[in-house]
């Protein structure tokens, strides 16, 4: 799906969580966290709090005791975790919720999410209760997915982005410089090839996310939410749809129509391809590679930008409360503690996401994580994208046409064109 | 003594058909259907739009364009099992040493759930690592992009579908084999009719009135066969292995707020076509003298 599998190597999630049943004595837990006194002023929190889990096979272990660490604050409470495979949860939740039965009280849910589940009713506002807690310390543009027409739905918990991960032996022997834009890219793939014998780049042909850079480095996005005007199908677009088709055609790039996520992580770990876009959740899994046992050899640098501009979207993932929660107030509770600097920065240490809360950047161990200083600065220029609640029904479009174009079963006007119809089909008050 | 049968189906059967043809009939969706959500209550505020889905999905070319490759789909994937079935059930309808073995393993497909069946071959099919390519690399040649080009999408999923649905086949008429006398065969071999002529004459009319039934159900299920193009391809790449029931899947359970009206009416329109196939199928069987 997606975002795919977040790999983490079995040995780093056994250190973990040895770690782990150390960790909530020791170490800065910085300014916020403290959530045992805030919220449950009118007695003591009790009952079942369910919690619907979307982290991947790696790290669920470390997600389950988090989670059930609120227990240890709130001994009368008890918290039900239920890990839902990431590609499964929107749909699981829409049919839970809809048919009210069988919702959890509090999900990870991903950013495109929220406004989607907000505008169908399915979740409680969280202005002026416990979960949301030192709010000023939030990174702003990780607030911006939480908040549906005037009111929050939800807690940011975890923020991401893309990055150009590369093979730095590879791209020396081939005596090129990490390219900075798609055509220096392009440009560099002979000598890669010829040198070296790699495919320059693994593109991502089967995942709208991964449309997003080509789209942004051209200028352009999907729709302009504030002015409701549909964007994706003007000149931007077309640029775009023909950057991918180039890159494939002059054989700098190879893709596939399904399975990209494993192709592209076997890729990039076997040395096939030099380099390949891809997020904070994959560095374990690449260094697990064979062309990654020196773990120096991991390069990651901005995504190349196109012929105006350079982006990559901003992901993440966020805590929300189902509407029909029936314990409100420990839900609220259990978000505020999911959200706390505490709980961030040992999901940091154990699984290196990013966090979204300032204060735990100060922390030296998380400022000293090679992860972070390779993606916190790709975070703070990463695009915001729409939040609006078809926000995620945007992307399957840019799929059938991003195949489309692959597959030369469609030119790149027609491909943008048959998006921006798309869109406004969907989107029926846009322009 | 038929008032149980009568509400069974009643229950079962006619309140969600009648409920989805009511559906499809109006702009009914996510948003805008009754809820109650915790003490929230959401009223139904959906309205009766007469055929405005129906109008819509038949002039929009995309729902042609699907029933022409759905059409082929299921044309194709009969036909080919139906072949194969009946060449496997004829090689099995005589003793040979192990032919429990044999009719236990050409059964297994059948055994195993679908989906696992389908992954397995997706594994297989990938190109980059699949062991399909591997095998053909060992030979000599270039790796075949199985679900990554439009035509080679279509083969596979094909030949994925075939694969599944033989045993069903293999069985059925197996059956039907074995119900023909042997008397009809030795008298016919006196008279010194060939092999073909026995086939013709003996095995084909035999097998009638099972063939006719199964190649129906085959039709049926193939005609809405989700899971293999789902599973595989999810209709790609683009939308050129995407089948009517997919492609209505797509388009009201992948958008935002699910599009409730819209998906009933493409129901409604695949059971119509359907219930037309089968009755001019019984038609044509009656003509030729089947009592079905």
């Amino acid at each position: 799906m997606r975002r795919g599998i977040r790999g983490i190597t079995a040995t780093a999630l056994v250190a973990g969580l040895a770690l782990a049943a150390t960790a909530c004595g020791g170490g800065d837990s910085g300014s916020g966290g403290d959530s045992g006194s805030g919220g449950d002023s009118g007695g003591e929190l009790s009952g079942t709090v369910t919690f619907w889990d979307t982290s991947n096979d790696a790290e669920k272990a470390t997600y389950r005791k988090l989670a059930e660490g609120f227990q240890q604050e709130h001994p009368k409470v008890h918290v039900k975790y239920v890990n839902v495979p990431f590609g499964d949860a929107n749909a699981k939740f829409k049919n839970a919720a809809g048919g009210n039965s069988g919702a959890p009280d509090v999900m990870r849910t991903e950013v495109a999410w929220v406004a989607d589940f907000a505008n169908l009713g399915y979740l409680a506002p969280l202005d002026g209760t416990p979960a949301l807690d030192k709010t000023d310390d939030y990174l702003p543009q990780a607030v911006g997915s939480t908040k549906f027409k005037g009111k929050t739905y939800a807690a940011p918990q975890v923020i991401d982005t893309l990055g150009l991960f590369y093979n730095k032996k590879l791209l020396k022997d081939a005596g090129v410089e990490v390219p900075k834009t798609f055509d220096e890219l392009a440009k560099a793939a002979k000598k890669i090839k010829a040198k070296t014998g790699a495919t320059a780049l693994y593109l991502r042909g089967d995942d709208p996310y991964w449309f997003l850079p080509y789209l942004y480095g051209e200028g352009g996005d999907m729709v302009n939410a504030r002015d409701k005007v549909v964007e994706i199908d003007d000149g931007a677009g077309v640029r775009a749809f023909k950057t991918i088709k180039g890159l494939v055609d002059s054989k700098a790039a190879v893709t596939d129509a399904t399975d990209g996520y494993e192709n592209q992580i076997k890729a990039l770990k076997d040395g096939t391809v030099a380099m390949a876009v891809d997020g904070p959740w994959d560095i374990e899994a690449a260094r697990a590679g064979k062309a990654f046992k020196d773990k120096k050899n991991l390069g990651v640098a901005p995504v190349p930008g196109g012929s105006t501009a350079q982006g990559s979207p901003q992901g993440g993932w966020n805590l929300s409360v189902y509407a029909g929660s029936k314990n409100l107030q420990a839900s609220y509770a259990f978000v505020k503690y999911m959200s706390s600097a505490k709980v961030q920065q040992q999901t940091n240490e154990k699984l290196s996401l990013l966090p979204t809360r300032k204060s735990v950047y100060e922390v030296p161990a998380v400022k000293s994580n090679e992860m972070v200083q390779f993606f916190k600065p790709a975070v703070d220029g990463a695009v915001q994208r729409p939040w609006i609640a078809e926000g995620n029904s945007l992307f399957e479009p840019v799929k059938v046409q991003m195949n489309k174009v692959l597959t030369g079963a469609a030119s790149p006007q027609q491909a943008a064109k048959a998006t921006g119809d798309a869109y406004r089909k969907l989107l029926k008050d846009y322009k | 003594m038929v008032a149980p049968v009568v509400l069974v189906i009643g229950v079962i059967i006619g309140y969600p058909l009648v409920r989805g043809v009511f559906l499809s009939l109006t702009d009914a969706n996510e948003a805008n259907v009754e809820r109650n959500i915790g003490v929230n209550h959401l009223p139904a505020t959906y309205k009766f739009t007469g055929l405005d889905n129906y109008r819509a999905v038949l002039s929009d070319g995309v729902f042609w364009d699907r029933l022409g490759w759905t059409v082929l789909w299921t044309v194709a994937c009969v036909s080919l099992t139906f072949l194969v079935g009946l060449t496997l059930a004829n090689m099995l309808n005589r003793t040979l040493r192990g032919r429990t073995f044999y009719r236990l393993a050409l059964i297994l497909p059948w055994a195993i759930p679908a989906f696992i069946s389908v992954f397995t071959w997706r594994m297989l099919y990938n190109e980059k690592s699949g062991i399909l390519n591997k095998l053909l690399a060992g030979g000599g040649i270039d790796a075949v992009p199985w679900l990554n080009d439009p035509t080679w999408a279509k083969l596979s999923v094909i030949a994925v579908n075939v694969w599944l649905g033989v045993p069903f086949m293999l069985v059925a008429l197996l059956g039907g084999l074995q119900s023909i006398p042997g008397e009809l065969y030795e008298a016919a071999e006196m008279d010194g009719a060939s092999a073909w002529q026995r086939f013709r004459h003996i095995t084909v009319p035999g097998l009638r009135a099972v063939s006719s039934t199964v190649i129906l159900l085959s039709t049926i299920w193939t005609f809405n066969m989700f899971p293999v193009i789902f599973l595989l391809t999810r209709g790609g790449p683009g939308d050129a292995t995407e089948i009517l029931v997919t492609y209505a899947y797509r388009l009201s359970f992948l958008d935002s707020p699910r599009n409730f009206s819209e998906s009933a009416a493409w129901g409604v329109l695949i059971l119509v076509l359907l219930s037309v196939v089968a009755v001019v199928y019984r038609r044509a069987l009656r003509k030729q003298g089947e009592v079905w």
